[in-house]
């Protein structure tokens, strides 16, 4: 078993071509992406609102928890039939398996975000408006710069998770990593679902990776713990 | 130059803070908010920069309403410096100083130097500029928040209760470089604490507030212990109010000559309380010479009292004869010996005063 999953990884012919792991590793990121980007669009500016102002704090909670418990597989089906007769081609499966990404993933976003901006030392908060700081550069020059640690904690959560969740678009036809796991099942070669299985979690470790730069470069040093003493 | 008429301050929930309080902060000098907790000086403090509006009555800086300026504008031009120092964690010393200047709308290179020479005047280096606030120790981050206040050049500062979170050392150093500071740039600086001997230290006026906003007393430090204007101002201002008195009290006394020797000198036995001084004659100790003589040895001192300054108050004075060895007060001039001082004549200068 172990020796058949390890032939068909290393086989070239596995890896090349429109259905081989690299094109629909492309195809994977490609969802993953658009959905992260999508959802950050919509929880980070309502997070930092939430914890800026502290209005709405019981809403946020309580969509966040509402959002974790939507099984996937069921909005999934459900959006398809609702947007099958309303859309054509590729998009009409492409966006129900968006929208399952999209949900998934605000609620860490929103969460981290929401956290970051209200765990702000109100010192810091009380000197920034004492010192002549308007709302918004309060939000922009002290509160988003704090809360950047948890943001960035919420965007690799939420990562990691599309990038799992993901799968579940070649359930409804889509291309992605997804496929060698319900094509594998489809035809019994169960060195493909497990060499696929293992591609995505290769793929989700190095997103998480390269995001870990990226939080490196955004949060300031003097937020790290490293620096204190 | 700061004028509360009539502040009165009522929360959303009914809470009176300040009632009434009609106060008038002179221009340049240090002028200390002090009394028990909750009686409403930082409410007091904050309607200054429009932190907190008050309900009825109106604050003046120069003749001119606070509240016909736009508070963010207002607070740009007034310093402000508060208990924890609320620095900015993900900005560095010196940006976290840069703050005012460039939220004003300087240049970088403006702001910079603006902020590092803020940062010299409260003791702080180019390497510590650099760091975070989180590799400073509680006291320097507190002198950061100092020069970010000053790095402007704000003519009115304000301060809440800046050195309570700071050990009692440290203390005392910040409040020698504030009242420096005070003096080397003229400012005006209104300072809140419930400290009543910080207040007195500090405070060229003190303003001595009671339970619900009220201002139980406006005075000079001296006068608050002089004569306290009613009970309150009594028990809060202490017991040893007259004692402490006497730290404004000049006294006339002329210090007498004092035998002093440098180590290795002999000293003949019988001599009595011989002071030890370096080669400059600034004092290093006491040597007891009465059962004893011989070349004066560093195991044969006595460690000095607290030194008087020439001119010092009767407190100080008296201090330094009360912590030294000999009994005898050690006045000092530039760091040397200018001769040594009794409890007696202090008393007798006392007594012949007023
Ligand atoms: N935002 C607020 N809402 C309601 N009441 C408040 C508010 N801020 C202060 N108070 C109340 O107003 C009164 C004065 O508060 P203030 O903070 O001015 O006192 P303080 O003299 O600075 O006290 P402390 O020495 O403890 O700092 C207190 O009774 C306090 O509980
Ligand atoms: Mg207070």
């Amino acid at each position: 078993m172990i020796v058949s999953v390890w032939e068909w990884l290393v086989d070239p012919a596995s890896w090349s071509g429109p259905g081989g792991i690299l094109a629909q590793s492309l195809a994977h990121l490609r969802y993953s992406f658009i959905a992260l980007l999508v959802a950050a669009l919509v929880a980070v500016p309502v997070g930092l609102w939430v914890g800026h102002t502290g209005r709405g704090r019981w809403l946020a909670v309580n969509i966040a928890g509402a959002f974790r418990a939507i099984p996937s597989l069921g909005v999934l089906f459900v959006a398809v039939l609702l947007l099958l007769p309303r859309l054509r081609g590729e998009l009409a499966f492409e966006l129900p398996a968006l929208i399952v990404l999209v949900l998934l993933a605000v609620p860490p976003i929103l969460s981290g975000t929401y956290a970051g901006v209200q765990a702000t030392d109100p010192a810091a908060r009380d000197a920034a408006r004492g010192m002549g700081m308007t709302g918004a550069q309060v939000l922009r020059q002290v509160e988003v710069p704090g809360a950047m640690p948890l943001i960035m904690s919420g965007l690799r959560a939420a990562m990691l998770q599309i990038i799992g969740t993901a799968t579940i678009a070649a359930v409804v036809g889509m291309g992605g990593l997804g496929r060698f796991l319900i094509d594998g099942q489809a035809s019994r070669d169960y060195a493909q679902m497990a060499g696929g299985a293992l591609v995505v979690a290769a793929l989700a470790l190095a997103v998480d990776q390269a995001l870990a730069l990226v939080q490196r470069a955004l949060v300031s040093p003097g937020l790290s713990t490293a620096s204190a003493r | 130059m700061i004028r509360f008429e009539s502040v009165t301050k009522r929360y959303a929930d009914g809470t009176v803070a300040v009632d009434g309080l009609d106060l008038e902060v002179p221009g340049g000098g240090i002028t200390v908010l002090v009394g028990p907790s909750g009686c409403g000086k930082t409410t007091s403090l904050r309607m200054i920069n429009r932190m907190v509006e008050p309900s009825s009555g109106r604050i003046l800086i120069h003749d001119r309403d606070v509240a016909d300026r736009p508070p963010a504008q207002l607070r740009r031009s007034i310093g402000y410096v508060i208990q924890h120092a609320g620095l900015f964690p993900h900005r560095t010393v010196l940006a976290n100083v840069m703050t005012v200047p460039r939220l004003l709308g300087w240049d970088r290179g403006r702001a910079r130097a603006a902020a590092m020479e803020s940062l010299e005047k409260v003791g702080l280096t180019a390497d510590q500029a650099r760091r975070y606030p989180t590799q400073l120790s509680g006291g320097q981050q507190q002198r950061v928040g100092v020069a970010r206040a000053l790095a402007s050049g704000p003519e009115v500062v304000l301060m809440d209760e800046p050195f309570s979170a700071v050990d009692p050392i440290v203390r005392a150093e910040l409040q020698d470089e504030v009242r420096r500071l005070q003096r080397e740039l003229g400012i005006t600086v209104v300072l809140v604490t419930h400290d009543i001997d910080e207040a007195l230290s500090l405070g060229d006026m003190v303003a001595v507030m009671r339970q619900g906003g009220h201002l139980a007393q406006f005075a000079h430090p001296a006068e608050l212990l002089a004569e306290p204007a009613d009970d309150f101002v009594a028990t809060f201002v202490g017991r040893d109010r007259g004692y402490r008195a006497l730290g404004f009290v000049d006294v006339a006394v002329t210090p007498s000559p004092v035998l002093t020797a440098r180590l290795g000198e002999s000293v003949p036995a019988g001599t009595g309380w011989v002071l030890a001084v370096d080669e400059v004659g600034a004092p290093i100790g006491w040597a007891d010479a009465t059962g004893w003589g011989g070349p004066l040895t560093d195991s044969r001192l006595h460690r000095l009292g607290t030194l008087a300054p020439a001119g010092a108050s009767a407190r100080t004075l008296l201090d330094a004869v009360l912590s030294s060895p000999s009994r005898r007060g050690v006045v000092v001039e530039d760091g040397r010996v200018v001769g040594t001082v009794g409890a007696d004549e202090v008393l007798r200068a006392l007594g012949t005063l007023r």
